[in-house]
């Protein structure tokens, strides 16, 4: 088997990703760490040359107690909750009606799967100009159609918005991994339980859901992860107003307009933590995945 | 799976399918619709589907007064580099991580992946800042850097998954018959894992040709890929809608193409290989 050579040339093999990898892991978060305990304002004159002052844990307490933290919880929560709850129900829908027999599947499949495609600035502007604008758009035109007064979703409906836009963009995600463990379901079983007489929804609740739970754990974690940290979406729409500022936001909003260095590093340390916590449930199903 | 259903039963099937399939692509297809509009037909009540006269005045506009071309060459460049300089790190370790494995080779791929779980707000201003130090704000070999090594943890992982796809056998066959480790790799190696590196690019090119953080960001005027650009109708002045959709179906049109190509792998790629 392996050599002592072939070991050392492995070595050698894997040096530059892990190399690479750490330093882009290491040098930026021992950097935002070190400026959360700083009070860095580089507008009134603070600068990495003269030194900074050391402020212990006070951007961090600042950050919590501002005005504006816990409703970008609030936020987050919502559009993250919201999108979950969406891509994951009717990504089960999709999944079973698309592993149904029917004609011209490849081509549905391809319609359904399209919308991941589309890069973030492109989705979130036509939605909003050409959906969901309250003069031009086309659900004003559907709404003036049935009589009804359009919506101005941007300003009076901005969270759902931004959750139908990016439930639409992470739909096909949920969709197609859900059905790709549909179609691993053996469908003996299911027709064993169609013959007994088994009704459809006693049938989805004991057998098929029951095997899509490892599949939508790992969707959800995954998107969780990912719509934790969605940010074009909303800065080319509302731009963190009427509601929308959630936490990657409120810290993007600290360091790039109100340049304070040390509150957005304390807010990125909490970003940091939180997004741990998550990807430590998604490492252990995934580690388990490589023992097989 | 082949179940025997009736046929009223698929017809039925087939046409909820249909119709859940045309409404959910119905943004793409209006955009590309409108884009051969013009600008007063864009907006007309209620929405034209047909007989509206077919321009190509806006992708003209849009080229003109934009030079659209340099946006779209930034994203070329962009996710292409950074994509081939991923594989470049990537094949050797993920070669002697599914064919030399050690008892830390599960641990280091975990820990790549962690390292792609790392919000990128968190780090966005030591980044600039090392970014003005080393002059790499709005360049392009800066975006290059950052989509590679965002990009990387996924490159390895992917390649990983592939590369323990083929039999461990067949490389100890060839080096019984006296094959060095670059005759190994070059000549068994190699031809059996161009489909999963195939596969891997396509996805990676995909993942960076629609970055949107980083992108929008540490760019400003040279670099600016068309993710960028698009965001700039974000503020638009008079009747834009017929422009914005000529820009957006150039924007995604490419990626479309490579997407439809890549469904499988897109799978295994998101999700580590847990589902496959």
């Amino acid at each position: 088997m392996a050599t002592r050579h072939s070991r050392s040339a492995a070595r050698l093999m894997m040096a530059p990703a892990v190399i690479l990898l750490l330093g882009w892991m290491l040098v930026p978060l021992t950097m935002t760490v070190f400026f959360s305990f700083k009070q860095y304002l580089p507008m009134r004159g603070d600068s990495l040359e003269r030194g900074l002052d050391w402020v212990g844990f006070e951007n961090y307490a600042r950050f919590i107690g501002s005005s504006s933290f816990w409703p970008s919880v609030q936020a987050t929560l919502m559009i993250v909750g919201g999108v979950l709850v969406i891509t994951v129900a009717l990504g089960i829908l999709l999944a079973i009606l698309l592993d149904q027999p029917f004609w011209g599947q490849g081509v549905v499949r391809i319609l359904v799967i399209a919308p991941f495609f589309v890069m973030p600035t492109v989705s979130a502007l036509v939605w909003k100009n050409m959906f969901m604008d309250p003069v031009n758009g086309m659900f004003a035109h559907l709404w003036r159609f049935f009589g009804a007064q359009p919506v101005s979703w941007m300003s009076d409906a901005s969270v759902q918005s931004i959750i139908i836009i990016v439930s639409w963009q992470w739909l096909p995600f949920a969709t197609l991994i859900l059905l790709t463990a549909i179609q691993s379901l053996d469908s003996e079983q299911l027709e064993a339980a169609e013959m007994d007489g088994a009704p459809v929804l006693s049938r989805f609740l004991h057998i098929v859901l029951p095997h899509l739970g490892r599949a939508i754990t790992i969707v959800i974690l995954i998107q969780t992860i990912f719509l934790l940290s969605i940010f074009a979406e909303i800065f080319v729409t509302t731009g963190g107003s009427f509601g929308t500022r959630t936490l990657t936001y409120l810290i993007f909003q600290r360091v790039v307009d109100s340049q304070n260095i040390g509150l957005g590093s304390a807010g990125g340390v909490y970003a940091i933590i939180l997004a741990n916590i998550i990807a430590l449930f998604l490492m252990r199903i995934v580690g388990k995945n490589l023992d097989r | 799976m082949a179940r025997a259903v009736s046929t009223p039963r698929k017809i039925a099937t087939t046409a909820v399918a249909w119709t859940i399939g045309l409404l959910i692509f119905f943004p793409i297809y209006w955009t590309i619709l409108t884009s051969f509009k013009t600008e007063a037909q864009a907006i007309a009540n209620p929405p034209l589907f047909w007989g509206f006269d077919f321009t190509l005045e806006n992708y003209a506009v849009v080229q003109e007064r934009s030079n659209y071309m340099r946006f779209l060459w930034n994203s070329v460049i962009i996710a292409g580099g950074s994509t081939l300089l991923g594989i470049l790190v990537a094949v050797p370790a993920a070669w002697s991580m599914a064919f030399v494995p050690s008892r830390r080779t599960k641990d280091i791929l975990l820990w790549m992946l962690s390292t792609k779980m790392l919000p990128a707000v968190g780090v966005l201003y030591p980044i600039s800042l090392l970014f003005v130090q080393f002059g790499l704000l709005d360049t392009r070999i800066g975006l290059i850097l950052v989509l590679m090594l965002i990009n990387l943890p996924i490159i390895v992982w992917m390649l990983y998954t592939y590369f323990k796809e083929i039999p461990g056998e067949i490389l100890e066959a060839a080096r019984m018959d006296g094959a060095g480790l670059r005759q190994e790799i070059l000549y068994v190696l190699t031809p059996m894992a161009i489909p999963g590196i195939a596969s891997t690019v396509l996805l990676n090119v995909i993942l960076a040709w629609n970055e949107a953080f980083w992108t929008l960001n540490l760019t400003a005027a040279s670099a600016a890929p068309l993710t960028a650009f698009i965001a700039s109708y974000s503020s638009p002045e008079g009747l834009f809608y017929a422009k914005l959709s000529a820009a957006s179906t150039m924007a995604i049109a490419p990626i479309l193409i490579l997407g439809w190509f890549s469904q499988k792998q897109l799978v295994r790629g998101l999700t580590f290989g847990a589902v496959k």
